[in-house]
């Protein structure tokens, strides 16, 4: 019971500081609507083949892309708060708590989520918006897969982040780190191309997108949103076991992580 | 047996060694401090006890549990008020005593009470939904100590509660730790390199000086080992002073600092007289009441304050236990 309260504690205060800070929210929303409205148009612009995209334009192929894309920078960079929390002592009042470390960690990561599913949420809101074409798969069903794969992704990137967090001891390491860490992960992960394409003109980076989690996120996320059968790359199981399995073995990374921490 | 023991406690940073072979029995209900300059390992010892840091050898037990195997039991028994803040600043005061219930396990029902009490404790009543980044350093420090209290813990850690406070706010937290051991039986462990905080509130303390103790008792007793009170002189010839001062019996011991005489004398408002006329020609004098400073001066042969010396400083920095 009274880590059930411990974990409601540290996530509630993780939702306060988010709402507390708008900057966040704005910041974190901008982004993404660069990346569909000038990368996407502007490529768009210059592809005179709309059959490779499955008939879409480039703009609307890369919107799931671009919903991974904002879960996996929030949710990896989430873990800056538990540098920052380190540097403003709050986390010693944490950790001298009659709580459980996976506790501790489960709550953060808990909290990373909500921050990352908020975000999320206003760029599938003006994907209806902006992508007409997209609202006849706006449906419960689909949304409901789309949420599970975010959902999953959120976990295992906020895990990744405060895995990194729980080591570093300055903002600017963490950052750095975390850059080296996210970017070849979102751009390997297919949300900006077709992955089979890589097989015949790189097959190695073929190989670094099947490793990394994001891809499987992109793929069913892709196919559920655009239901062309060429988007349809590992397959909806094989997707959902795979993001699974990253999840649990990133949780458990976490909770260890969390259990050596020191202040 | 102690509510607080510890053996041969030990902490190396690298080559330094920040807490040296420490022997503690704090008995159930003292206050008992540990009073030493910056960089004495006060701070690294108390982080130890609260299962915060790792020990290198020896062992500690905190209301019976061994803060290495028993970690989590440890942390149910304490409550803690760090030296920094660690409240978040852009959390209400409010906020920050609730999630402190939440997480210290209160049972929800009870801290909205336990809340109002804390708020009257230390007078922020008014101002406990704005910000803590709105609120003075002495604003900052009272919440943070019954924040520490919210949970009634049986031990509680007190690392220099009154640190960088005006002389009023140091009083009112002064008041309100006795009053809270007045109210309840909880066992306190306070650092603090203030001689009057350590004088007025604790029952025993241990003098630190570079991770070791160098004496232990109870202020009186301690101030009574330096032997009276200090007479200061300057005199003309402080050697034939010297000398003739130390034949009196009512001198216990007599030092030579800086051209001036420190004289402990027992008794002295009867021996005042003979003291003067040992010293021959007299060209200032001042008579002090023993403080915890003398004590200090005593066993360490080194101010409290002087923290320019090279050696503490150079131990200070190495001993900060978090990088800023």
């Amino acid at each position: 019971m009274s880590q059930l309260s411990g974990l409601y504690a540290i996530w509630l205060r993780e939702v306060k500081v988010f709402f507390r800070e708008y900057s966040r929210l704005i910041g974190s929303v901008l982004t993404p609507l660069l990346w569909l409205v000038v990368v996407g148009k502007g490529i768009g612009a210059s592809i005179e083949d709309e059959a490779s995209f499955g008939g879409y334009g480039y703009d609307t192929f890369i919107f799931p892309g671009i919903l991974c894309m904002t879960v996996l920078f929030q949710s990896v960079f989430y873990g800056l708060y538990i540098v920052w929390d380190r540097k403003i002592d709050f986390l010693k009042e944490v950790l001298a708590a009659p709580l459980h470390r996976s506790t501790i960690f489960l709550g953060k990561v808990l909290g990373g989520v909500t921050d990352s599913m908020v975000q999320v949420t206003i760029i599938v809101i003006l994907g209806y918006f902006i992508f007409p074409e997209l609202r006849e798969n706006y449906t419960v069903q689909s949304l409901a897969i789309v949420y599970l794969f975010m959902f999953l992704l959120a976990v295992t990137m906020t895990s990744i982040g405060l895995i990194i967090g729980s080591r570093m001891e300055s903002p600017e390491g963490f950052s750095l780190i975390v850059s080296l860490v996210v970017f070849p992960m979102y751009f390997l992960s297919g949300a900006l191309f077709l992955k089979r394409n890589l097989t015949s003109e790189a097959p190695y980076l073929y190989w670094a997108t099947v490793a990394n989690p994001v891809s499987y996120a992109v793929d069913a996320i892709r196919y559920t949103l655009l239901p062309v059968e060429a988007f349809n790359e590992f397959g909806l199981a094989r997707d959902l076991a795979v993001l699974g399995g990253f999840c649990l073995v990133l949780l458990a990374i976490g909770t260890w992580a969390f259990r050596t921490m020191r202040i | 047996m102690g509510v607080i023991e510890t053996h041969g406690l030990t902490k190396r940073f690298g080559e330094l060694v920040a807490v040296d072979n420490l022997d503690l029995d704090v008995a159930e209900g003292e206050i008992f401090g540990l009073l030493g300059p910056n960089g004495a390992g006060k701070t690294t010892t108390i982080s130890m006890l609260a299962t915060l840091l790792g020990l290198d050898s020896g062992s500690a037990s905190v209301a019976g549990f061994d803060v290495v195997r028993q970690p989590a039991k440890v942390r149910e028994q304490i409550g803690i008020v760090f030296q920094d803040p660690s409240s978040d600043d852009i959390l209400t005061g409010h906020e920050n005593l609730y999630l402190h219930g939440l997480m210290y396990g209160v049972p929800r029902a009870v801290i909205p009470g336990r809340i109002e009490e804390a708020l009257e404790l230390v007078q922020l009543k008014g101002r406990e939904h704005d910000l803590v980044r709105t609120y003075s350093g002495g604003m900052r420090r009272r919440l943070e100590l019954v924040r520490g209290l919210l949970h009634h813990p049986r031990i509680l850690f007190l690392d220099e509660p009154t640190l960088g406070l005006d002389p009023q706010t140091r009083q009112r937290i002064w008041a309100h730790i006795e009053s809270i051991v007045a109210e309840r039986k909880v066992t306190i462990i306070l650092t603090t390199h203030y001689m009057e905080e350590a004088d007025r509130l604790c029952d025993r303390l241990a003098i630190i000086d570079f991770g070791r103790i160098v004496a232990l008792d109870t202020p009186t007793a301690l101030k009574a080992v330096v032997g009276g009170d200090t007479v200061q002189l300057e005199v003309a010839d402080s050697t034939a002073a010297a000398a003739a001062l130390e034949a009196l019996e009512c001198v216990s011991h007599c030092e030579v600092r800086e051209g001036r005489l420190d004289v402990a004398v027992q008794e002295v408002a009867q021996n005042l007289p003979a003291v003067f006329a040992a010293a021959g020609e007299i060209a200032s004098f001042n008579v002090r009441n023993t403080t915890l400073d003398d004590v200090f001066l005593h066993y360490t042969g080194h101010d409290i304050r002087d923290e320019s010396a090279e050696g503490v400083a150079k131990h200070m920095s190495r001993v900060r236990l978090v990088p800023k």
